[in-house]
């Protein structure tokens, strides 16, 4: 499912159609946005570098993450970065985002740097502007898609930061013009959904076609809890858990997907979400030694156990004894009854209790005391 | 003995190392002081086995210097001499004040703050003082000095950030948690947490008061321990007691 969101980004956009965003958004409980994020970020580029992606280029526009910490990142995730220069550029509005670094000449200007850097970073200083970052942003990408109408893709790593130094309306702007621009191929975003007022995150989401939460696996149900428990919540929920993904289709159908992550020292994991059972044992009950539900075989072999006094409804003639037999019953019958009884009863070896009533005139089983008349 | 594994079991937790970017950010409560934390760092910060290398920037908005030269002193570490050596920079800001309409220029306040630590790091540097840890004590008065604009303090906090990765400083951070806690989105504590690599909590224990353990102390360190086994995110919990001289910290259930 991660899988068919790089498929769609990869795809890119269809001619007089917006191009496919995809908004990521994690909260405090499992912070691993920026995981999903690089991981995007790295299928996105092995596609471009393999010419199966409608884009040419990256723009990447930085504002939590320095140009520095990208280039070991997709380093170390086997991106080859010798030709970089030519399909990726960071724009970086980490470094100095308000201008306060100006007016420092230090020796650790970032010019230096960039000479180093396999990929070209350049600096943006006036993050409260964002016309200005458009128009960078937009400038950036077609010089990497250089040839003829080729169309390059554009990541932001943090939505957060944008919503902080500017507005909601001209954030939504800028992100509602990316994806409608004839150039752009494709989108993605980051964003703390936690950090936001509710309109803002469904404004963001509206401009997206696809949205990608990351949620906890076991949420806490409610705040009194034991401190052991909360601890290994704590720990359980700082190494995995559940990636939603909403796609929102041309004809306005909306499918809901949802897979497992893990994060590992090497990245992060998806998996398909563990059967039902699963979830409903490690959601909702607390971990006990024995078992409170029962396997699939161990209903079956429950449900084929005989209950003694169970009727079994196999077809015989139901015999309930109220004490007296029915008149259609013989004499003769009764003997030989009772003769093979008897010899089945040795063979067998069951016990059987066999009564007979003395007459006819005897009450079956009544009430009365049989001691009523003496006088004790 | 006690001394030995306390240290031990916070170190443990923390494992504290600058050779890579870190930032902690330690969050307590009224009830629950957690400024021991923020002197064991600073303890550790200035006595680094390559003492000559390493340095310390002190940003005060809550205690002036002399505060910590008691503290400091009782836990077996000495401030004045790192001071005249330019070890230890203390900046002592308990009456900044950020004119109103702070925000969108780039001098005055916390800008020309940023740059005066900038200038002293960049001077470190060049003494090769490489292990470079900076401290905020705290936040939350930070806030009240910028007039109570949590985006201002936020922007000054994302260029300390920028000087971490530049520098590879350690970046130490107080607030106090019960401040937002009738906040529904309390930005400026949820965004440090999201910038944390290790985040450390002292709360009350949930059971009471009790007269031989002062609090608990709750690590989340989101930083690769090498070494430690596959983990990548580890959690601690210990409870604690603030000692005269020290502070013992002890696994619950484990002290008799």
């Amino acid at each position: 499912m991660a899988e068919s969101i790089c498929r769609n980004l990869r795809d890119g956009a269809l001619e007089g159609e917006h191009a496919p965003a995809l908004s990521i958004k994690d909260s405090i409980a499992t912070p691993f946005g920026s995981d999903v994020f690089n991981y995007v970020l790295t299928k996105l580029s092995s596609n471009i570098l393999a010419g199966k992606s409608q884009s040419k280029g990256i723009v990447l526009v930085a504002f939590s993450r320095s140009p520095s910490f990208y280039v070991d990142f997709l380093k170390t995730n086997g991106i080859d970065l010798v030709s970089a220069k030519k399909w990726i550029s960071i724009l970086d509005c980490y470094t100095d985002p308000l201008g306060w670094k100006d007016s420092l000449k230090g020796p650790l200007d970032t010019e230096n740097f960039s000479l180093k850097d396999p990929i070209e970073a350049v600096l943006f200083r006036h993050v409260r502007n964002l016309d200005l970052l458009l128009s960078a942003i937009i400038e950036m990408g077609e010089a990497l898609a250089r040839q003829g109408k080729g169309r390059f893709s554009v990541s932001i790593d943090s939505v957060t930061e944008m919503l902080r130094h500017a507005s909601l309306s001209s954030v939504a702007n800028l992100l509602s013009k990316v994806r409608s621009h004839d150039r752009i191929s494709s989108t993605f975003w980051l964003l703390h959904s936690d950090l936001h007022e509710i309109r803002a995150i469904a404004a963001l989401e509206y401009l997206s076609s696809m949205v990608g939460s990351l949620e906890p696996m076991n949420l806490s149900l409610n705040g009194q809890r034991g401190d052991l428990e909360k601890l290994s919540l704590l720990e359980q929920n700082s190494r995995k858990g559940k990636f939603h993904v909403r796609f929102k289709r041309r004809n306005g159908r909306v499918r809901v997907m949802c897979e497992d992550f893990h994060i590992k020292q090497s990245g992060i994991n998806f998996t398909p979400v563990s059967s039902e059972e699963g979830i409903i044992n490690q959601g909702l009950l607390p971990k006990v030694q024995f078992n409170l539900q029962l396997s699939e075989k161990e209903r079956i072999d429950r449900a084929k156990v005989v209950l003694p006094f169970e009727h079994q409804g196999n077809g015989e003639p139901m015999h309930i004894y109220d004490g007296r037999r029915s008149l259609s019953e013989g004499k003769d019958e009764k003997a030989s009854v009772l003769s093979e009884n008897l010899q089945t009863n040795e063979n067998s070896g069951k016990g059987e209790i066999i009564y007979f009533r003395d007459s006819d005139d005897e009450m079956p089983d009544s009430d009365e005391d049989p001691d009523d008349d003496l006088d004790i | 003995m006690d001394h030995h594994r306390s240290s031990t079991l916070l170190d443990e937790a923390l494992a504290l190392d600058w050779t890579q970017p870190r930032v902690i950010v330690i969050e307590d409560c009224v009830e629950t002081n957690g400024a021991f934390v923020l002197h064991h760092v600073l303890k550790r910060s200035l006595a680094l086995h390559t003492s000559s290398t390493s340095a310390v920037i002190f940003l005060a908005f809550s205690q002036p210097f002399s505060h910590y030269d008691r503290i400091l002193r009782k836990l077996g570490c000495n401030l004045v001499t790192p001071k005249d050596n330019k070890r230890f920079v203390f900046f002592n800001l308990l009456t900044l004040e950020c004119p109103d309409g702070d925000e969108g220029k780039t001098s005055g306040g916390l800008p020309s703050l940023y740059r005066e630590i900038q200038k002293v790091i960049i001077a470190l540097h060049e003494e090769n003082r490489k292990s470079i840890t900076i401290m905020i004590d705290d936040i939350s008065l930070m806030e009240v000095a910028a007039n109570g604009s949590t985006n201002h303090v936020l922007d000054f906090l994302h260029y300390c950030h920028t000087l971490t990765l530049e520098f590879g400083c350690l970046l130490v951070t107080v607030n106090h948690g019960d401040i937002y806690s009738s906040m529904e989105r309390p930005a400026l504590l949820l965004q440090m947490e999201y910038l944390a690599d290790i985040l450390i909590k002292a709360e009350p224990l949930s059971t009471g008061l009790a007269t031989d353990v002062h609090g608990q102390l709750t690590v989340l360190n989101k930083g690769i321990c090498e070494g430690q086994g596959n983990s990548r995110n580890r959690t601690h919990n210990f409870h604690f007691k603030v000692k005269e001289n020290s502070v013992e910290c002890f696994y619950p259930g484990t002290r008799t």
